[in-house]
């Protein structure tokens, strides 16, 4: 359900990024050091890489207030580790079927390939997954479910 | 209860200006378990880091964590800053506020926002920081080189001449690669070959390098200080050991007619080969595809294949059953040098690049590229060192030199600049005016880039002494009239077009990686650009190492490159290596999975998903001895920490430090203030 | 096989030729030519030399016509009009914010769903058709196929044949039974529309091809052009100096009538202003004497 205009003005969603260390980690930083300007609603979680990330996570995200994730790491073939990314590929692929089944939007969710030479593409991901938060309005479906139960 | 530490950094206004530090510090005082938080101009500086060292002591930290640049730039120093306070340094982290917030942002008060979250997730993650010890692991004090050219053999002998054992890999018979075969270089016109073999044959003699040529790497594995590469030497059908080099059987070789890849196909040779006379090591290799004997054993002939080389050597060294054979070597650390090919304008180019359909897609005989010209100027060529061309023999009394083919024409798929073309164009114009003193030498150039030492120099003498005209502006098209070629351009200066007859047209081709780069790349996880040039660690401050630590790179394999900037490279490259030799002990982070042997259900899906086999089985037996379970155990020296073990495992037995899941989940749950 | 059909000025004044035997081919081909109703100008020449959106307009009311007559993909003969539909048509798909001014600017609505295809493209469509019914009237004879400017570039509009060696022309005329030749300027300028404020240009850029197409032993030069056609044939008579031998310019669509057995009357052949008689002497049999009903 979307919201109507003059809310969507005043939402400031809530993202939260899982990215790899070396590739988008390291590409968040070049579109900083390139002075990228982009929307101040994402806050990032480094870890070491895609491989590592639990889908477990993003739920936990959405629960403690998230309006959308991103998750981002290295190309295919590009990986530090040289499959992590893989992994998580197939991973995201079978947990986004999930993910409407928990009530959550797939649009909710973002998943991206970074480099480390990408800051303007880390720009544009950012920005738009902003952007569809934005469209798609708080996401608070498990908060109230916590709050019911608590 | 933890005593956590929070050191707002300024970053003189780096931060400050988008971020009130202030406010930082005060809100995340308020923390439960934050013990100590200030704001100070530059945390890295000497009195930064004392007023860090200084709180650990007085407030008795629990941890650290320090708002300021990326960890990428600065989390060493404030480790070891902790470590010689007396904190474990794995308990001090930081949080970005600079890159990923004050530089991207220009609202004050969200950015604030944001800079406190960031540090907030990261005080949260602090405060389940264990202690933890760094890992000391052997260094092998042997390197690779992959590639034989000027790069390879100048990093090999720096390398065994610093007292490091070297393994040389080359994939083709010979080492010199593409210096070999010019014939001289700019900017002083010394002949290459005359510098080049003396040290190849230092190669050959030195008794720190064991030189494998025709071979290439098949596997790589292992780390940094540990690596174990998997090399595949190619059947030669020759015995080296036994190999004197004689040169009967290439006399008596029935197949004279193979187009010499030595000679970019303008000279022939025969199916039993050196690639030319001063090869290292001048043992023949038998090209299996054109060879008279394996084409009539293909056809399943019995008798009378050919075998005349084998008649013909007075050593028994012809072995026609020779097979490849792998050989595993143990080394420290690798030097990538596998140069550069040349971008062809045929019709079959690679994904992303379009030939040249308006210079006939390389059907005009007479139009060739710098390699062939150089191969026609060199004294061990196919012509001896006179300008032929190749459709008739006859001199070209014109010829016409086209700079950036392919080269900074994005129409083409190539946007980037060939680097050495301008000046070996103008060496060509040289060469050639020395050789038929009343040939016109005309030059097609966009910008002539002659930015090295003395390279101005030589243009210009290319052009005041050795009469080159210089037209500036590209060709359109060029077609055959009789036995001229016409060449249709634009003078961009005079802003005219312009149709110029030429006898031999010399086309200065972009320089591209040598194919299968990106096969090798994964090989040693090192990544590469979208053209398949290697990546450098660091454009400026890390120029001959790759992300993937033990890994360097010297030469055309990173970008165009010339001979000077090539031995440069790899003279770099081999001091960063003797350097890492020179230590007994490599120290890694401790940032390494661990299995708990007491969760542990052993399905062994970690085992499936390690990208370095670092996961072993080992018995849990009791007191008795009797068997109980067989469970994962990880190798810490082989672990490289990505992670992927513990987001597999179903019992979350397996937990990687410094990234557990208590640590993540208490960022997570920090979201919400 | 329906077709929308857009012969454009040319097709209707200099070059009816052109017109009258696509319509013969087509006829034999079994593809009905659907001339779409209430046509206007491509905007050739004039309209994209002044002002670039009524260039794209122009074309785009033509598409949208099309469009509403029903008709999936537009046959556009002339090089000339097939650049300008086929440029209007990419340049529309490309950009979002000019695809949105379309409808106002053109006063009807517009999909942009209409393939644009000159004559090479669906002649080279219906090759095997055209080898079975050509006979074999055109053995021995050598054509120079001459693409110019407008029908292959630039690359990324006129998609079907490589822009700077393209080869689908050789192609149909390999199919009729004559035999391609293999020469230089086939991608080189005619003189375009200056034949009458440069005619020398014209007449010395014609001469090059001319001679080129000569020199590789061709009997005609094939055209898929009326300002190709226009300049090598009306103003070859300047172009060709004494003692040389005159050369038939002949549409494509007019080899491919002869290789029918159409006669040349009705192929428009004798409205030429170089006699393709050294040409039509060499058909065997003499095409005059038959024709296909």
């Amino acid at each position: 359900m979307a919201l109507p205009a003059e809310k969507i003005e005043a939402f400031e969603p809530r993202i939260t990024a899982f990215v790899c260390n070396w590739c988008t980690y390291t590409g968040a930083d070049l579109a900083g050091t390139s002075r990228l300007q982009m929307d101040p609603n994402v806050r990032i979680i480094r870890l070491p890489c895609t491989g590592r990330i639990d889908p477990l996570f993003v739920i936990k995200a959405f629960e403690r207030g998230a309006d959308g994730v991103i998750v981002s790491g290295c190309h295919p073939a590009d990986c530090h580790y040289t499959s992590g990314n893989y992994h998580a590929r197939r991973r995201f692929a079978v947990f986004n079927e999930i993910l409407g089944f928990l009530g959550v939007e797939p649009e909710r969710l973002t998943f991206s390939w970074v480099s480390a030479s990408e800051g303007q593409k880390w720009r544009e991901v950012v920005n738009d997954a902003t952007a569809r938060a934005r469209r798609l309005g708080p996401f608070d479906a498990f908060r109230a479910l916590a709050g019911r139960s608590a | 209860m933890a005593r956590i530490g929070v050191f707002v950094c300024h970053c003189g206004e780096n931060i400050g200006r988008t971020v009130d530090c202030a406010r930082v510090a005060e809100e995340l005082g308020k923390l439960p378990g934050v013990a100590h938080a200030i704001d100070y101009k530059y945390m890295c500086s000497d009195p930064g880091q004392a007023l860090i060292k200084q709180a650990i002591a007085e407030k008795k930290l629990t941890g650290v964590v320090v708002a300021a640049c990326s960890p990428h730039m600065h989390e060493k120093t404030f480790r070891r800053a902790c470590g010689s306070a007396g904190l474990n340094p794995f308990l001090c982290e930081m949080a970005n506020v600079r890159e990923h917030c004050s530089w991207i942002h220009e609202d004050r008060d969200a950015a604030t926002d944001k800079a406190v979250d960031l540090a907030r997730f990261i005080v949260e993650k602090v405060k389940r920081n264990v202690p933890l010890e760094t890992i000391r692991i052997p260094v092998t004090k042997r390197a690779l080189v992959i590639g034989g050219g000027i790069a390879g053999i100048q990093a090999a002998l720096d390398l065994a001449d610093g007292g490091a054992e070297v393994i040389l890999v080359e994939k083709e018979p010979s080492i010199g690669g593409h210096m070999s075969q010019l014939s001289e270089t700019f900017p002083t016109l010394d002949c290459s070959q005359c510098i080049l073999t003396p040290r190849m044959v230092e190669v050959y003699q030195h008794p720190n390098i064991k030189l494998m040529a025709y071979s290439e790497v098949a596997e790589v594995g292992g780390y940094i200080g540990n690596f174990d590469v998997k090399i595949r030497q190619k059947a030669r059908y020759v015995d080296a050991a036994n190999c004197n080099g004689c040169g009967a059987c290439q006399k008596a070789c029935i197949v004279r007619k193979v187009p010499s890849e030595f000679d970019e196909k303008l000279g022939k040779r025969t199916a039993i080969y050196v690639p030319f006379p001063q090869a290292v090591p001048n043992i023949p290799v038998i090209d299996r595809a054109s060879c008279a004997y394996f084409k009539a054993k293909a056809k399943g002939v019995k008798k009378d294949a050919c075998g005349k080389c084998k008649e013909a050597c007075s050593k028994g060294a012809i072995d026609y059953e020779q097979a490849d054979t792998f050989v595993t070597e143990k080394v420290g650390a690798i030097v990538v040098a596998t140069g550069y090919t040349l971008y062809s304008i045929g019709k079959d180019q690679p994904e992303g690049l379009r030939g040249y359909g308006e210079y006939g897609y390389g059907t005009i005989p007479d139009v060739i590229d710098g390699l062939q010209f150089e191969r026609l100027a060199s004294a061990s060529g196919p012509t001896a060192g006179k300008i032929l061309r190749p459709s008739d023999g006859k001199e070209p009394k014109r010829i016409v030199f086209l700079q950036c083919v392919g080269s900074r024409d994005p129409a083409k798929g190539i946007e980037y600049c060939s680097k050495i073309c301008c000046m070996y164009v103008a060496k060509h114009t040289m060469l050639y005016r020395h050789k038929v003193h009343d040939g016109q030498a005309t030059v097609f150039y966009m910008d002539i880039r002659a930015n090295g030492k003395g390279y101005d120099e030589f243009v210009r003498r290319a052009i005041e002494e050795d009469g080159a005209r210089y037209v500036r502006g590209r060709v359109s098209r060029m077609y055959r009239d009789g036995e001229t070629i016409k060449v249709q351009g634009f003078d961009t200066l005079s802003g005219e077009p312009v149709v110029i007859d030429a006898d031999m047209v010399v086309l200065a081709t972009a320089i591209r990686p040598q194919p299968g780069i990106e096969q090798l790349a994964q090989k040693l996880s090192a990544s590469y650009d979208a053209h398949g040039f290697f990546n450098e660690a660091h454009p400026k401050l890390r120029p001959v190492e790759t992300n993937t630590a033990g890994v360097y790179l010297a030469g055309a394999c990173q970008a165009p490159r010339d001979i000077p900037d090539s031995v440069a490279m790899a003279s770099a490259a081999a001091a960063k290596i003797l350097g890492l030799f020179s230590k007994a002990e490599l120290e890694r982070e401790p940032t390494v999975a661990k299995v708990d042997a007491a969760l542990c259900a052993g399905c062994f899906h970690c085992e499936r998903v390690c990208p370095y086999g670092a996961i072993t089985r080992i018995e849990v037996r009791d007191r008795k001895g009797n068997l109980v379970k067989i469970v994962a155990e990880v190798n810490p020296g082989v672990c490289q920490g990505c992670g992927t073990c513990q987001a597999t495992c179903p019992s979350k037995s397996v937990e990687l430090q410094g990234f557990t899941d208590e640590q993540i989940w208490s960022e997570i749950n920090a979201l919400l203030a | 096989m329906k077709v929308g059909y857009y012969p454009g000025c040319s097709l209707h004044g200099t070059s009816r030729e052109f017109d009258e035997s696509l319509r013969a081919v087509a006829e034999v081909l079994g593809v009905e030519l659907a001339e779409i109703d209430d046509w206007s100008c491509c905007g050739a020449t004039s309209a994209h030399a002044t002002n670039h959106l009524l260039s794209v307009a122009l074309p785009a009311r033509n598409l949208a016509l099309a469009e509403s007559q029903g008709h999936a993909e537009v046959l556009a003969p002339c090089a000339a009009c097939y650049n300008r539909l086929a440029g209007a048509r990419h340049e529309i798909a490309t950009d979002a914010a000019l695809a949105a001014r379309m409808p106002e600017l053109i006063g009807r609505p517009f999909a942009n769903t209409v393939a644009v295809r000159n004559v090479v493209e669906v002649l080279h469509g219906l090759l095997p058709t055209i080898r079975v019914r050509a006979g074999q009237p055109l053995a021995g004879i050598k054509v120079a196929c001459y693409y110019g400017c407008l029908l292959v570039r630039p690359a990324e509009v006129c998609s079907f044949d490589d822009a700077e060696d393209p080869v689908t022309m050789e192609e149909v005329v390999s199919a009729t039974g004559a035999t391609p030749v293999a020469w230089d300027m086939r991608l080189e300028c005619c003189g375009g529309a200056l034949s009458v404020s440069r005619t020398r240009s014209v007449v010395r850029l014609g001469r090059a091809i001319l001679n080129d197409a000569r020199a590789a032993g061709a009997d005609a030069i094939v055209v898929a052009c009326p300002m190709c056609h226009s300049n090598l044939d009306f103003r070859q008579s300047a172009m060709v100096r004494r003692g040389e031998a005159a050369m038939p310019v002949l549409f494509l669509s007019e080899l491919v009538g002869l290789a029918f057995g159409v006669a040349p009357d009705r192929l428009g052949l004798r409205r030429h202003f170089t006699s393709a008689r050294s040409l039509l002497d060499r058909v065997q049999p003499p095409a005059a004497a038959r024709e296909v009903r």
